[in-house]
């Protein structure tokens, strides 16, 4: 069900996160896109229509990738360097 | 005596790189600052981590020229003042508020050179949000940066050059590229003759791609019309019609864009005057040879002033910051000025060839479904739009704005703008040059509410 | 070849004020030309923070605003769209025991009016709005006030009074009046004089220009207010938000984006324009960050500010001018029209067909600055903005 598809870095270390709950493992070097999307078809749900979405520009001008962390804060998920034991929730909308 | 401020350069791609290290050769220590972790601007941008690959396999044949750009760069170091991971989120008076690891910095400024480059320009299409779909330049950057594929089974479609540099890098990785659909008509591409003798190096690489990715049996489809993307929750295929015929196809996913639209908001907050630009069919800032913006001390250099390609960048970053130096009062070398200016017309003809070889599709927009989403952000569909014009007698972009929220949200018009600019001049009879820009306003890129002010930092 | 229109009357200026005046007089059957210099609803009508209120009004101001408030909810009937008009309620808070002295104080002065305040104590004030943070003392509370989309509202009125059958000139800057026997003729723009017997004088922050015109110079100056709004949110602010003493004010719309101001900014170099600077936004969202935890994650995403003419006595002049009959003057709202806009719509439509209105408007009457007046003030109409290239010209940095 992921979008995307590991060409290289499959051997770079392991950073481990939860999506939504659900365990899941990124390598070193990965932003939040990409971890999220090589676990997942979507990053985020429009506010208004609800429908997924799962970014678009790749370099921080869309805004259309926006995902919110189990602190509460806000991140553009790919301008965003994934660290072990983030918390990314796709679903939920921008306040806490 | 008072100490002037330094100059500020915003963006470390192939121009921003250049105008510093012509200030730095000129003795003065200018600040950079770049929102990317790392120099080379959108062509040459770095990888967060090595990945094995070799600088060859991720730039190709213009492997050399990044290597030369990281390693200049790099050598500037204890020579400028450079901020990485730094937005510049509003300008203008010899003032700049930069926001940077959760703090603001204000910075005074003397002399201003904007590198603020570009990103992919698109036309809306039936499906264009779905998960699945990328721009051309975000699926490159998924490949080169990341090393991922955006999908299993990929349809590259839109036009303009990087549309077959990408399927191509795609196909080079192994990744199941699907078709090329190219919007414009295969006898467009008769003008790329004309691009032989300026740039042949370019031309006979451009052609040597759509060659390659034949051999290996990618279809390509010229002239495309109709363009949709197919899918529920995310990209399963794309239909288009060609000659008169439905066509589709299956795949996971899709590489879209029609070139490149440059980031003009920096200079509109700088207060700098635009016009109407032919061959990028969009307002921009004006700028003269020399990178001489409308506003005394400002200075605008490669492809965030309109589009001509990285080595034009390298090229007009090195000017604009010439034309500072004698601004300033400070030697130059005028011989260097006038090469650089040479080799810029020249590459400015080789962009009308690929202009007319890769036309932008603009009536896509004109005649775009009622209910395909504009702007991305707020979800205006172009119905509303088109009513919004009616119902308010509309005629000028920002009163479209005010009335339906088109570049209101997050991305500010980057990706809807261009389009309802289009569907405006569509519906009220006008030109397209006749319905006005979106005025930038700060910040232009989302800032957290708990940005922490800081006093005005000492330059120099 | 420039055009000539015949009108029973001529509005100068498109804002809340001239638009709703505009579609009121084509109620009445009066032919109409309603002229702006640029675009109907894109000055202080078309930006402003789209605050809904009586609460806090001068009680002089309070017979209008209950006008106004009868209006606000029938937007429907009467433009055609609601203008994202919510009746949330108006929260406005005290920091500390003097301001909520104040508040008191103001609520007993006005509980003549039919405003149905309430005060609220601390205790109280957390349970029913949680979203406050710790430091507030009180507040008073305006069940019936509440707030719009400003940018929908103002150009509706225009759309709607076009529809109508109004004459609405835009891009059309008024150059020149002259008097014609009894009535007027205006320049307006490079295209069209309008012959009318009635002026209305409704160009806000520039209004000052068309009294002087007549001899009837108002000190009005201009001020800045500035905005930012937040990208969509989960509900967090259920009502509008004030602050007594001023310094931070919010509201949150049905779509999700929260509205901060509370700042002024100084114009640009032409003072027509002006653009919120960094520190001035930072302040504003700062400020609501700290006020409203639920807004700390939040990312502000654009902002902006707009030109108010500003009264020393912050009540706006409206009514028959001291020196010419036919001309009518309703501007300089000191940044609190958007309210009560449509009810002096309804008023100067009133005073064009009666020659007096049923509403008390006696304390916005011009002839309160007949002692100013021996002060001549040197001005042109320099802020019509006729003389002004369509891109910004060259500046020094
Ligand atoms: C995604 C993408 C992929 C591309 N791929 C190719 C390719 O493969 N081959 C090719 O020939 N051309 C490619 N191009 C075009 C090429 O990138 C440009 O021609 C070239 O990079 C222009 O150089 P520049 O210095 O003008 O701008 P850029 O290289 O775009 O550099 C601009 C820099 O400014 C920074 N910046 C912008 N605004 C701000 C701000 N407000 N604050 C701080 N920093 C800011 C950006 O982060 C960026 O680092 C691509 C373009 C894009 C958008
Ligand atoms: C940022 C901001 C926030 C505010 N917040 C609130 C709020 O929350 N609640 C509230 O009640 N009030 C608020 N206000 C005040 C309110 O917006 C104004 O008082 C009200 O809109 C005034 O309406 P108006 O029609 O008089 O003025 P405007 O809307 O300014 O209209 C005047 C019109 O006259 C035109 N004009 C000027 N000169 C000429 C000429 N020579 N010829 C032709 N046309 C001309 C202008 O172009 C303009 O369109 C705020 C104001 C601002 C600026
Ligand atoms: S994908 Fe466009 S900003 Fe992240």
């Amino acid at each position: 069900m992921q979008l995307f598809h590991r060409i290289a870095r499959q051997d770079h270390a392991p950073v481990p996160f939860t999506l939504d709950g659900r365990s899941c493992v990124g390598r070193e070097g990965d932003t939040l896109l990409t971890a999220i999307l090589n676990a997942a078809s979507a990053v985020r749900v429009s506010e208004f229509s609800g429908n997924p979405r799962a970014g678009f520009c790749q370099m921080g001008a869309c805004q259309d990738c926006w995902v919110t962390l189990g602190t509460g804060e806000r991140v553009r998920a790919c301008t965003t360097p994934l660290v072990a034991g983030m918390e990314i929730l796709t679903g939920k909308g921008a306040a806490s | 005596m008072t100490v002037r401020p330094q100059p500020l350069i915003v963006g470390a791609g192939p121009a921003g790189v250049r105008a510093a290290g012509a200030l730095v050769a000129a003795g003065l220590r200018p600040l950079v600052v770049d929102e990317a972790p790392a120099c080379g601007g959108q062509i040459y941008r770095q990888r967060l981590v090595d990945d094995g690959r070799s600088t060859r396999s991720l730039y190709g044949s213009e492997a050399p020229k990044a290597e030369r750009l990281h390693r200049d760069f790099a050598a500037f170091e204890g020579r400028i003042d450079y901020w990485p991971q730094a937005l510049v989120w509003s300008l203008g008076d010899g003032e700049a508020h930069v926001a940077l690891a959760g703090r603001n910095r204000k910075v005074a400024y003397d002399g201003l050179i904007l590198a603020t480059g570009a990103s992919d320009r698109v036309l809306p299409v039936p499906g264009w949000t779905l998960p699945g779909v990328f721009t051309l330049g975000g699926a490159q950057i998924a490949l080169k940066s990341q090393g991922c594929a955006i999908g299993s089974r990929v349809v590259f479609a839109g036009a303009g050059p990087l549309l077959y540099l990408v399927a191509w890098q795609y196909m080079k990785a192994g990744v199941n590229v699907a078709a090329v659909l190219d919007a414009t008509p295969l006898m467009a591409k008769r003008h790329l003759l004309r691009g032989l003798a300026l740039e042949p190096a370019i031309i006979l690489r451009g052609m040597r791609f759509a060659a390659e990715l034949r051999l290996r049996g990618v279809a390509i489809h010229y002239a495309v019309e109709d363009f949709a993307i197919v899918g529920e929750t995310r990209v399963t295929g794309v239909r288009w019609r060609q000659g008169g015929h439905e066509r589709s196809l299956v795949c996971d996913s899709v590489g879209y864009g029609l070139a490149l639209r440059s980031e003009t908001q920096l200079a509109d907050l700088a207060g700098c005057r635009f016009t109407f630009n032919e061959r990028d069919r969009a307002m921009l800032p004006e700028r003269d040879i020399s990178g001489r913006s409308s506003v005394v001390g400002v200075y605008l250099a490669g492809d965030g002033a309109g589009i001509a390609g990285a080595d034009a960048a390298e090229l007009a970053g090195e000017r604009a910051a010439l034309a500072l130096l004698e601004d300033r009062g400070l030697p130059y070398p005028p011989v260097r000025a006038l090469d650089l200016e040479r080799k810029l017309t020249r590459i400015s003809r080789f962009r009308d060839v690929l202009e007319a070889a890769f036309p932008y599709p603009a009536h896509w927009a004109k005649r775009v479904a009622d209910d395909t989403l504009i702007c991305r952000c707020e979800e205006v569909t172009a119905g509303t739009l088109r009513q919004s014009v009616r119902d308010f007698a509309v005629d000028e972009i920002n009163r479209l704005k005010a009335v339906s929220r088109i570049g209101m949200g997050r991305c500010q018009g980057r990706f809807c703008g261009a389009s309802a600019a289009e569907i405006l001049a569509a519906e009220t009879g006008r030109g397209i040059d006749a319905v006005g820009r979106l005025r930038a306003q700060p910040p232009v890129k989302p800032l957290p509410m708990t940005l922490a002010d800081e006093k005005q930092e000492a330059a120099q | 070849m420039r055009g000539r229109l015949n009108v029973d009357v001529a509005i100068i200026g498109g804002g809340l004020v001239g638009s709703s005046a505009a579609l009121a007089l084509r109620a009445m059957g009066m032919s109409v030309a309603l002229i702006d210099s640029r675009y109907c609803g894109a000055q202080a009508s078309g930006v402003n923070y789209g605050g809904v209120r009586r609460q806090g009004r001068p009680p002089e101001q309070l017979p209008l605003a209950q006008r106004a408030h009868a209006i606000w909810p029938r937007l429907k009937e009467r433009i055609g769209i609601d203008g994202e008009y919510l009746c949330s309620g108006h929260l406005k808070l005290a920091a500390n025991e003097t301001d909520m002295a104040s508040l008191e104080a103001y609520a007993a002065k006005v509980s003549d009016y039919g405003l149905d305040l309430e005060l609220i104590g601390h205790n109280d004030l957390r349970r029913r709005f949680p979203f406050l943070g710790k430091n507030i003392v009180g507040a008073s509370f305006c069940p019936g006030d509440g707030h719009a989309n400003p940018r929908l509202v103002a150009s509706g009125f225009a759309a709607a009074a076009r529809r109508a059958g109004a004459h609405v000139l835009e891009n059309t800057p008024v150059r020149e009046i002259t008097r014609d026997g009894g009535g007027f003729v205006l320049e307006a723009g490079d295209v069209i004089d309008v012959y009318t017997p009635v002026v209305v004088n409704s160009a806000g922050a520039w209004g000052d220009e068309f009294a002087a015109l007549f001899g009837e110079p108002v000190p009005l100056t201009r001020i800045y207010p500035s905005m930012v709004v937040t990208e969509p949110l989960a509900p967090v602010l259920t009502v509008n938000i004030g602050m007594e003493g001023g310094g931070v004010y919010a509201r949150q719309v049905e779509r999700g984006n929260c509205i901060v101001g509370g700042e002024r900014v100084q114009p640009l170099a032409d003072p027509d324009f002006s653009r919120p600077r960094g520190e001035t936004a930072l302040t504003m969202m700062n400020r609501a960050a700290a006020l409203f935890p639920g807004l700390r994650h939040a990312h502000v995403i654009r902002s902006w500010s707009g030109t108010e003419g500003m009264i020393a006595d912050r009540n706006p002049v409206i009514g028959p001018s001291s020196t010419t009959p036919g001309l009518i003057h309703a501007f300089g709202f000191s940044g609190a029209g958007f309210q009560i806009a449509p009810g002096v719509g309804e008023v100067l439509a009133e005073l064009v067909r009666d020659g007096r209105s049923t509403t008390p408007i006696g304390a916005f009457s011009i002839s309160r600055f007949a002692a100013d007046a021996r002060q001549s003030i040197d001005r042109t109409i320099h802020g019509s903005g006729a003389e002004r290239e369509p891109e910004p010209q060259q500046r020094g940095v």
